[in-house]
């Protein structure tokens, strides 16, 4: 089989289009992964066991079973009961719930890493909840947390191509159409792993400073 | 419900089928694991090379991507592969990248006096790393090596889509003929949850029994 540059060509302006939605779709899901993660951190270090014990399990449950089949319940299952969501907005929902109970383990880890100290002294100044996570604790967590987040926001990227299973045209599924209508599938999924390559290796590379630069400031 | 049980036979094939590839993808992986993460501290610089050249590819582009172009591209090259060894290989490889990073990483966390040691000995390269340093190194892989054998498992529902008759595509099968949704779906996430669940008792035992009398956090530990 030969490689064909007509095929190649004619194929990228479709490829262009999906990388857009790709991006759309990984940059709002780990919105979302975020938002959520750093609720299921501070509901984890909750005074009841229950809670704690609950949130355990249904976090492992999303963590222990695989993405596609929850984007098949939700893309499937919703309409049955009168919700009807986009594709799109099925994908990002379960993409951002999945890796909320992963980014929730970097929120806690993060949080803890705060000294002890610093929570008896925003007690001993008086400030309330509110006050104490905004102004002293997350202030200090965050920065080292930007690098395993940074990691995660590739691992998203990279996942995206599931959300063609429920009908999202984004760069896989993209390709995937071209190749169906013209018998090739050599050019759009060789461009496809390009395409893939071509933004995630700069970004690992550029996580992978982020976290040097973040350890050399803590033993500074 | 009922009319879901009424497809165990299926079910019970798409689980088994689930099993062999989590199973034999584990395998590959682990082989794979070795031979990477092992060049990549290799003194000869080609060999280090191809080593990087393999993990950025594998961890860079998309698993489902490699898997389309496994089963889909290499055929027009001549290079065929029946589905469930086109999945085995997929899964294998990519995983297998995320693997060489564990061992190496575990090799390099062994100390220095170890090598010495090696060395006053006056043991060879293999013997070094056959009896002192790699033994050293397992304990600290297990832990990690365990997660990666869940995100292998959930990398198997993917090869559905490369008609693999797994799981996930069995509940389809189902979906399509009884126009249930929520039923067949809950019931494979309720399958996936138990066999993932046994795998990571499963680690958890094995890093026990590895970790006795060395001081090394486990799984179980957190």
């Amino acid at each position: 089989m030969e490689w064909n540059w007509d095929h190649a060509f004619a194929v990228l302006p479709q490829l262009a289009d999906g990388l857009v939605v790709t991006i759309q779709a990984t940059i709002v899901a780990s919105l979302l992964a975020y938002v959520l993660g750093l609720g299921i951190a501070i509901l984890k270090m909750s005074k009841s066991k229950f809670t704690r014990v609950a949130l355990y399990w249904v976090t492992e449950f999303v963590r222990r079973t695989p993405i596609l089949v929850q984007l098949y319940v939700v893309f499937y299952v919703l309409p049955d009961f009168g919700i009807f969501l986009e594709a799109f907005t099925c994908g990002v929902i379960v993409l951002g719930i999945h890796f909320s109970t992963y980014t929730s383990e970097v929120f806690r880890a993060g949080i803890d890493n705060v000294p002890k100290g610093q929570w008896e002294a925003a007690k001993s100044l008086n400030y309330n909840p509110l006050q104490t996570w905004k102004n002293v604790i997350l202030p200090q967590a965050i920065p080292p947390m930007i690098p395993p987040l940074a990691n995660y926001l590739i691992t998203m990227f990279k996942e995206t191509p599931l959300l063609a299973a429920i009908t999202v045209v984004e760069l896989f599924r993209a390709a995937d159409q071209y190749s169906n209508s013209h018998y090739t599938y050599l050019e759009p999924m060789t461009l496809v792993g390009v395409f893939f390559l071509i933004v995630s290796i700069p970004s690992a590379m550029l996580a992978m400073k982020l976290e040097k630069k973040f350890k050399q400031a803590k033993t500074a | 419900m009922n009319e879901v049980i009424a497809f165990y036979p299926i079910l019970i094939e798409g689980t088994i089928t689930t099993i062999q590839l989590t199973v034999l993808g584990a395998i590959l992986a682990l082989i794979i694991s070795f031979i990477v993460g092992l060049s990549r501290i290799s003194k000869f610089r080609s060999v280090r090379v191809i080593a990087i050249i393999y993990l950025e590819f594998f961890r860079g582009s998309s698993a489902l991507v490699q898997m389309f172009f496994i089963y889909f591209v290499l055929p027009m090259w001549g290079i065929y592969f029946d589905a469930l060894t086109a999945g085995v290989v997929a899964c294998g490889l990519n995983v297998g990248a995320y693997g060489s990073e564990v061992v190496r990483g575990a090799i390099l966390a062994v100390g220095k006096e170890q090598h010495e040691a090696s060395q006053a000995l006056n043991y060879s390269v293999f013997k070094k790393y056959r009896y002192v340093i790699i033994p050293q190194a397992i304990p600290i892989m297990i832990p990690t090596f365990g997660n990666l054998l869940i995100e292998l498992l959930k990398l198997t529902a993917v090869a559905s889509l490369i008609t693999i008759s797994d799981l996930t595509f069995m509940a389809q099968i189902i979906r399509v003929q009884t126009a249930l949704t929520l039923e067949p779906f809950l019931l494979i996430l309720v399958i996936y949850f138990i066999i993932a669940s046994v795998l990571v008792k499963v680690v958890d035992l094995i890093a026990k029994k590895f970790s006795k009398g060395r001081n090394i956090m486990t799984a179980g530990d957190k």
